[in-house]
């Protein structure tokens, strides 16, 4: 027996996804042009699937903050904030988001990943309970198995499922700690955050969510989807990531828990992984400036986003959620879901394709995610190449019928 | 195993069968049934709150059979 032979049913759905075309999951991008196009397979590719929802990546003073500081302070910090010590720069940034969030404590971590490993599985210990949403980010799942916390699943943006949850643990002696996102990146549904925690409220229980995909861009001042439903003083913990809207690598948890500091000598992926590079500290931080002086991005984003939205609807294309930056296509099975896929790339449109296992109802999708730094005309070629791939849809329903 | 479960999971179960195979607690979840991690979810969902029980996840990574998912619930019943 082989050590990969457990594989064998991924390697065969991924053979049968390349005789239709390319590798949805193994894009090469030649050259990065800029946060909305790329060269991919020797075409330039307008982009609409890389989550860089501010368009900050190529800010140039985001570029002079880290070209600076990669010369001041070196490529990197070769160990752990516990075992190297901590750089200045991580405390400033630290301090950067408390006041950002208006929170007594922050923390950052080395990628968004860990952000939600570490907090989630520092703050849940063995006789305490996580309750989280049916359709969590992979992250939360794995901060829930490192945590040795029973974790409990609550039907998704359900806060009455959550409640009949919390009603049946209720005399069980544990801590509960309630796991959501502010946007669902999948589906770009927004979660009812008000309602839950009004649940959260009734069973003492804590509240985390997770605003990786709605930081920077809900709320009026980009704090995510709390903010935008005026209920960030009932939630305990906010977990985000600097790989989006902020356009580094990396992440942050804020709260005003006086003790949220002991993560640091309890939570393992913060202590067991090198820290955020000088450079990352230096264009985050700089990121962060742009978010609070520059609105204007996020009405950007939102008007982008109406225009891809409202364009996608009127080609018949059936939208799995309300307005957002993140635009879910439903394509009726999986052949289709990765030949549609494959007609846009060539066309010169990145978009992400997903598939079962990792969309919710066994949905497949296509999956847009719109920038700031889209420009208008951007859009308009995007939303050609989509009508032409309604026509060939239409197309082949028509011959299937037949 | 007693019947009375196994007779409301296999009921459960009729909605992840569309092709009506015929089922038992032999029946493999992932192989027979083809049903992934997040259907999976979905289906622990139900049998929780048909019998008003908690099954935590970190007791679901070993399923593999209906009879599992059986004994799993009656694991979580209350005694008695």
């Amino acid at each position: 027996m082989d050590i990969f032979d457990k594989y064998a049913g991924i390697e065969q759905r991924h053979r049968a996804l390349l005789s239709i075309g390319g590798d949805p999951f193994a894009v090469r991008v030649d050259r990065i042009i800029s946060a909305t196009e790329a060269m991919i397979g020797g075409r330039r590719t307008i982009l609409v699937g890389t989550n860089n929802y501010l368009g900050l990546t190529f800010d140039p003073a985001c570029i002079e903050a880290g070209r600076e500081v990669l010369a001041t302070d070196g490529t990197g910090t070769t160990g752990s904030r516990v075992a190297n010590g901590t750089y200045g720069r991580h405390t400033d940034l630290e301090a950067a988001f408390a006041r950002f969030f208006d929170r007594q404590k922050a923390i950052v971590f080395t990628t968004g990943y860990q952000a939600n490993l570490a907090t989630i599985c520092g703050l849940a210990g063995p006789d305490d309970v996580i309750l989280a949403d049916a359709d969590s980010h992979a992250s939360i799942w794995d901060g829930c198995k490192l945590s040795p916390a029973e974790t409990v699943v609550f039907r998704h943006n359900d806060p009455d499922h959550l409640d009949k949850r919390l009603t049946r643990l209720a005399d069980k002696g544990q801590c509960k700690l309630v796991v959501v996102e502010g946007l669902y990146s999948m589906l770009g549904d927004t979660a009812p955050i008000k309602e839950f925690v009004e649940v959260k409220k009734k069973h003492g229980a804590f509240l985390l969510v997770d605003e990786a995909h709605s930081f920077g861009v809900f709320g009026d001042k980009g704090r995510g989807v709390a903010e935008a439903q005026g209920v960030e003083a009932d939630v305990d913990f906010v977990v985000g990531t600097f790989s989006k809207s902020l356009g580094g690598s990396g992440g942050f948890a804020v709260s005003d828990h006086p003790k949220f500091d002991l993560l640091r000598l309890a939570s393992r992926p913060y202590m067991f992984t090198a820290s955020p590079s000088p450079a990352t500290m230096a264009t985050v931080s700089e990121a962060l400036r742009q978010i609070e002086a520059r609105p204007e991005l996020r009405t950007r984003i939102w008007a982008n986003a109406e225009q891809l939205h409202t364009g996608l609807r009127d080609l018949g294309f059936t939208l799995l959620a309300p307005l957002s930056p993140v635009i879910a296509i439903r394509m009726p099975d999986e052949a289709t879901a990765v030949m549609a896929w494959n007609r846009l790339i060539e066309a010169g449109v990145y978009v992400n394709l997903a598939l079962p296992g990792g969309t919710p109802g066994g949905v497949c999708l296509l999956r847009c995610s719109v920038s700031a730094a889209h420009e208008p005309a951007q859009i308009a070629t995007v939303l050609g190449c989509f009508a032409e791939l309604a026509s060939e849809l239409d197309r082949l329903k028509g011959q299937n019928a037949a | 195993m007693t019947e009375n479960v196994l007779n409301e999971i296999m009921a459960l179960m009729q909605r992840y069968n569309p092709d009506g195979k015929p089922l038992d607690a032999g029946t493999e979840l992932g192989a027979d049934l083809n049903i992934d991690s997040v259907a999976a979810m979905d289906l622990i969902m139900e049998i929780e709150d048909k019998f008003d029980i908690d099954i935590p996840m970190n007791q679901v990574a070993e399923l593999r059979t209906i009879g599992d998912l059986v004994a799993l619930a009656e694991g979580q019943l209350p005694k008695g």
